[in-house]
């Protein structure tokens, strides 16, 4: 398969230009001095200071990031545990149903997550406000974390943990001290993963949130509805720019771990 | 005791979260139409026993779905849903097969970075990506101010709030899990097989078709998947790119909720959503699995 044919690399350019172009576009018009988004009216940094002035934008800034955080913390302790019990625990009632549960709410429509977690929050009466979009994230998310970490798990040499009880751990601590960090960047990945969902999340949101606790996406939404604004470019670049610094470390970080790794391997073995 | 300790957390926040208000979903579009003013009736009344839960059930009716099948808004929705979904995996397909297949011939020490070129974009807002494209499409926009200056075109095209638009969202959107499932199978392909067929007197597309495409099948079949099954019930896409007369099934169920207030009329579009979708998701999972055997 390796050939690099002019078909190959035209598809490649297109394939990629056709994937970037539309942000990088995004990107050079936030910084367009204009009001109107399409008029090219010379550069400006303005709509970052208004965006930075725009209160509510930064009410909902911060009630995303703490929902982010909260939920994908809580959905990291809970998928990894449903990872556990997929991978190790053998048969037990209910366990078809038990991973249904799990994989189900990958292909579940938003809306409909979105519609019966607001039924069973009127049904409870429970007010809606951060903690209820705290759990309908939780809930969603923890299904991502556990098939990535059980996929990690899967992989995982459980000679290691055996030794590890051998010599004298208990359970909980073979878990913490040998598995914990054998599988943690199947963790960490989960967590990242659980984080950028709940930033992203949109319509779920909609309906699981109170009138208090509007969320970015929300934001975004409504002023999107009425139209390009050159202050929702100012906001989609930082937000681009973070993800792209997160995610190029990230994998800056585990590529030099994996060479370290193999450096390590050879001089083992050598 | 650790042990039902560790399944009984996760298997009872999910009983909890997603099963009782999916049954809560199934048991209000089965109540009499009342405008989002709970308790609902019938309510099931515990304390009445087993002649409680029989009145329950005989008390439940099919009104809500009777209504669905009556106005015509909502199979055309349901219909219209589908046959969007179709034609956008098909053009994902069609976008994203070239890619991966660049991507596979690609020489090895570039292929991390191209991975990690395709699923960048799966890591940036959906909203942003679906709202990025409002600005190129739209009458006065730059895919119009290109054209109209190259003297492609002598007036503006309007393709947004049309379907077309609602096609390159989906397509630009889902592409990534078009491209992965595929460049997933032709990266394992043994690159022999395609001598042993150049040899045997192939060209490099009777090759193509008789060799590479066959042995990515299983990666098209899962691709086709990902993005079939969540495009049925977008919202976001129909919403921002098509116009009034984009017809989708999530958007439908988002109105009927926000807009008309009808909250067992919504329960039972997603009801039937559900069972529209649990034959694609049934068909895929039957491919996961026959894959995991294939392999293991």
């Amino acid at each position: 398969m390796r050939r690099v044919t002019w078909f190959n690399a035209t598809s490649l350019t297109l394939g990629f230009a056709f994937l970037y172009l539309p942000m990088v576009i995004l990107i050079i018009y936030s910084f367009n001095d204009s009001k109107l988004v399409t008029v090219w009216a010379g550069f400006s940094t303005r709509w970052y200071g208004e965006l930075f002035q725009n209160e509510a934008f930064l009410d909902a800034a911060w009630v995303t990031i703490k929902v982010a955080v909260i939920s994908s913390s809580i959905a990291t302790v809970l998928g990894t545990m449903a990872a556990l019990v997929l991978v190790r625990a053998g048969r037990f009632s209910g366990r078809t149903l038990f991973s249904g549960m799990i994989y189900a709410p990958l292909v579940m429509p938003e809306v409909i997550t979105g519609l019966s977690l607001l039924l069973l929050f009127i049904g409870l009466d429970i007010d809606r406000g951060i903690m209820t979009i705290v759990l309908a994230h939780t809930t969603f998310s923890m299904c991502y974390v556990s098939v990535v970490v059980s996929s990690r798990l899967v992989s995982f040499d459980q000679s290691l943990e055996e030794a590890a009880l051998d010599l004298g751990c208990s359970q909980m601590q073979a878990f913490f001290l040998v598995t914990l960090p054998i599988i943690a960047p199947a963790v960490i990945s989960g967590w990242l993963l659980a984080f950028t969902l709940s930033l992203d999340d949109l319509v779920i949101a909609s309906f699981t949130a109170g009138p208090s606790s509007t969320t970015l996406p929300i934001k975004i939404w409504s002023s999107i509805r009425l139209g390009l604004s050159p202050e929702i470019n100012a906001l989609s670049t930082l937000m681009i720019s973070v993800v792209a610094v997160g995610v190029i470390t990230a994998s800056l970080v585990s590529k030099r771990a994996s060479l370290k790794r193999q450096a390590d391997e050879r001089a083992a073995g050598g | 005791m650790r042990r039902i300790l560790l399944i009984a957390v996760p298997y009872l926040w999910l009983l909890a979260l997603f099963l009782v208000p999916f049954l809560i979903v199934l048991k209000i579009s089965l109540s009499d139409i009342a405008l989002a003013i709970p308790p609902y009736t019938p309510t099931l009344d515990f304390s009445a026993g087993w002649d409680g839960i029989k009145e329950f059930f005989a008390n439940l009716d099919f009104e809500n779905f009777e209504f669905l099948a009556t106005d015509d808004l909502y199979w055309k929705a349901y219909l219209s849903s589908l046959k969007i979904a179709f034609v956008a995996t098909f053009l994902t397909l069609l976008v994203g097969y070239p890619i991966a297949y660049g991507m596979a011939a690609a020489p090895d020490h570039w292929r991390p970075t191209l991975m990690m070129l395709v699923i960048l974009p799966f890591w940036t807002s959906f909203l942003i990506r679906v709202y990025s494209w409002i600005g190129i499409l739209s009458n006065e926009g730059y895919l119009n101010q290109l054209l109209l200056s190259l003297g492609v075109i002598s007036s503006p095209l309007t393709i947004l709030n049309t379907n077309i638009a609602v096609y390159i969202g989906i397509v630009y959107t889902y592409l990534p899990f078009m491209i992965l499932p595929i460049y997933a199978a032709l990266e394992r392909m043994d690159e022999s097989l395609l001598e042993a067929a150049e040899d045997l007197g192939c060209s490099r597309i009777t090759a193509f078709w008789l060799v590479t495409f066959p042995l990515s099948k299983n990666g098209i079949i899962a691709g086709c998947f990902l993005v079939f099954i969540p495009t049925i019930g977008e919202f976001v896409i129909p919403s921002l790119l098509g116009g009034s007369k984009t017809l989708m099934i999530g958007k439908v169920l988002w109105e009927e909720f926000f807009n008309n207030r009808d909250w067992p009329v919504a329960s039972a579009v997603a009801v039937i959503l559900l069972l529209i979708l649990i034959i694609p998701i049934i068909l895929f999972q039957r491919n996961e699995q026959k894959q995991r055997e294939a392999e293991g």
